[in-house]
């Protein structure tokens, strides 16, 4: 996030963290990828697992379970002409309850939060409610907050589902 | 015009050998009659034995809509029972997994009892029904179980009419698809392993069954997926080593000669698979251990054959696709003449390596799921038919490519991979399926 001042060594207070919740939540809905991928951490993690209490997207097929490379391709792929399924495109929107700090580590800048959502993706005529907690494993590095794991626990993980093309 | 049910010729005529007409595909009263005859006579997927282990575990779905209980019996037999209440036809499970207790299905609505193979066992104040008519009824019998059921190597399949072909004679040759799924587990075993995905599409069964054999769309629909994976990777050092889902992106967009060279065989009643020679699937990386595992299982030349076996899809007509090479499959539901849900399961190979598994379940998050951006393009075409085809001035879907005289005579066989043979097999044997009568 360009604008925003270095942070320091200190413990981050936790207006600070619920504001990189929400402005993580904002760069999805307008659709700000390469900024939203650029808070990822290299070796971050999007996830959404199938079924509740999923040990692991490993041995268990996900949703998503995305490092960074796929979740290049995936926005790199949005940016192509031929992806036809986007001829119409898709549009959404995050609706977050105050996100609360779980758990905090001062000392490894590392800091866990919990935010229950509700997420709108229309296209065309079409639009999909899904609702659930989204856990954003943050780590301070480089002077910012960067995601190391994004887990999106849907309501309803193992419902038949229509697309789901953009990012819950 | 008289209802497609009342004039076997207006309905033949939907059907030739080279074209088929739109309303196969849109019009509700053709469906409706494709899931009384159709799907009543062919033999249908129903689940794998490996998800009801143990007695008295049961395995819920639907057969051409009708919900059914795959159900393990007290003797381990696998049992397909119609899950309707004998009394007032309330389902008796509704869970998609459950196990009975005590060995008895008891109905939740006035608690008529079964037993495991669907036989009445009790009825609470059984003396009300003394002097009628209950024991000369179904009722008084129990539950309807299907009287023609099959458990080809763990994968169970049911035939809801009774009347219909023989299970041997209905998929011949095609059988070895599973065979060679089945043959990749050093103990020759698979066990159903990583969850289901659950993918509603917004169109007509047979668009996605056909597209399982239809090569001619990938390089096209997902160029935009497997093209960007493509680009991305194309700054790496040649050496340097692929991750897994570079692997399993890039040949999608392998160009035609590749998918043409690939052929594609055909059985007699619709089924087919592409892969003859070679697939998307054959330049996978070698998972270490595997191999000697399946070696000193079978012996260096059984192993090598059965590895050497790469078969992209195979469909097994109306409602099973497998993909023996990353053991996965997908089941096709069809819900009403636009509306299908698609599920697909993986397997573990029992006593190979969990790099399998994790393999297939990579696979099909890639490529099967509902957030899949391959799937999403697919996903987009059919659709893009289902509306498409409400166009008039032109009634016919064509099904040309490489159509020659000599499959009048026989079309089953080996093809080259892009011809468009399979789904021309399929409507062939789509055709003989709605006849009328029984
Ligand atoms: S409907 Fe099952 S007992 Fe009455
Ligand atoms: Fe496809």
């Amino acid at each position: 996030m360009n604008a925003a001042p270095a942070l320091g060594t200190a413990p981050i207070d936790a207006e600070t963290l619920e504001a990189f919740v929400y402005e993580e939540a904002r760069l999805i809905d307008e659709k700000r990828f390469d900024e939203w991928l650029d808070l990822f951490d290299e070796d971050g993690l999007y996830w959404m697992p199938l079924t509740r209490g999923q040990p692991d997207g490993i041995n268990h097929t996900s949703l998503f379970h995305e490092d960074a490379l796929l979740l290049r391709i995936r926005i790199e792929r949005l940016k192509n002409p031929h992806s036809f399924s986007q001829h119409r495109p898709s549009h959404c929107q995050h609706v977050l309850q105050r996100p609360r700090v779980e758990t905090r580590d001062d000392e490894a800048g590392m800091y866990v939060l919990r935010t229950p959502f509700i997420y709108v993706e229309a296209q065309a005529d079409d639009q999909l409610l899904l609702a659930g907690v989204s856990w954003l494993h943050l780590v301070r590095r480089g002077g910012r907050l960067r995601i190391r794991l994004k887990k999106v626990e849907l309501v309803n993980c193992d419902a038949a589902l229509p697309s789901i093309e953009l990012f819950p | 015009m008289r209802p497609y049910r009342d004039d076997p010729q207006r309905l033949r005529a939907l059907v030739r050998e080279d074209r088929v007409h739109r309303d196969v595909y849109i019009d509700p009263e053709v469906f409706e009659l494709e899931m009384q005859r159709l799907w009543r006579r062919a033999w249908l997927y129903v689940g794998h034995d490996s998800q009801i282990p143990e007695p008295g575990d049961y395995y819920t779905t639907t057969l051409a809509r009708e919900p059914v209980i795959m159900m393990r019996g007290q003797d381990k037999q696998v049992r397909v029972l119609m899950n309707r209440c004998a009394h007032k036809g309330a389902q008796l499970v509704s869970a998609t997994h459950g196990h009975c207790e005590g060995g008895l299905l008891r109905c939740p609505y006035h608690g008529w009892t079964y037993r495991l193979d669907g036989s009445l066992r009790t009825i609470p104040l059984r003396a009300g029904y003394e002097g009628t008519a209950l024991e000369e009824t179904q009722a008084g019998h129990g539950l309807v179980g299907l009287a023609d059921v099959v458990n080809y190597r763990g994968f169970v399949f049911a035939r809801l009419s009774p009347q219909g072909m023989d299970f041997a004679d209905y998929f011949a040759g095609s059988l070895s698809s599973i065979d060679n799924m089945v043959d990749r587990s050093p103990e020759g075993r698979l066990q159903v392993a990583g969850g289901v995905l659950r993918y509603q599409h917004d169109c007509n069964w047979k668009m996605f069954i056909e597209n399982l054999n239809d090569t001619m769309h990938p390089m096209v629909a997902h160029e935009s997926a497997a093209g960007t994976a493509k680009k991305l990777w194309a700054g790496q050092s040649p050496d340097a080593p692929k991750p897994m889902a570079i692997e399993q992106f890039l040949p999608f967009v392998n160009g035609y000669d590749f998918f043409d060279k690939m052929g594609v065989r055909i059985y007699p009643n619709g089924h087919s698979y592409t892969g003859v020679h070679f697939s998307i699937h054959s330049a996978y990386s070698a998972i270490g251990e595997y191999e000697q595992r399946l070696e000193q299982a079978y012996g260096a030349e059984r192993a090598r054959a059965i590895l050497g076996e790469v078969r992209h899809n195979t469909v097994y007509y109306p409602n099973l696709t497998i993909k023996g090479a990353i053991q996965s499959i997908r089941v096709a539901r069809p819900i009403a003449v636009d509306k299908t849900l698609i599920e697909s399961w993986t397997f573990r190979l029992v006593g190979a390596p969990e790099k399998l598994l994790q393999r297939t379940v990579l696979y099909t998050r890639l490529i099967n799921a509902p957030t899949s951006v391959v799937g999403h393009d697919d996903r987009h075409c059919y659709r893009a038919m289902q509306e498409g085809l409400h166009a008039q001035g032109n009634d016919w879907v064509s099904l040309h490519r490489n159509f020659s005289a000599a499959e009048r005579e026989r079309i089953a066989g080996d093809y080259n991979g892009t011809s468009e043979v399979s789904m021309r097999g399929q409507f062939r044997a789509w055709a003989t399926l709605m006849e009328s009568g029984s």
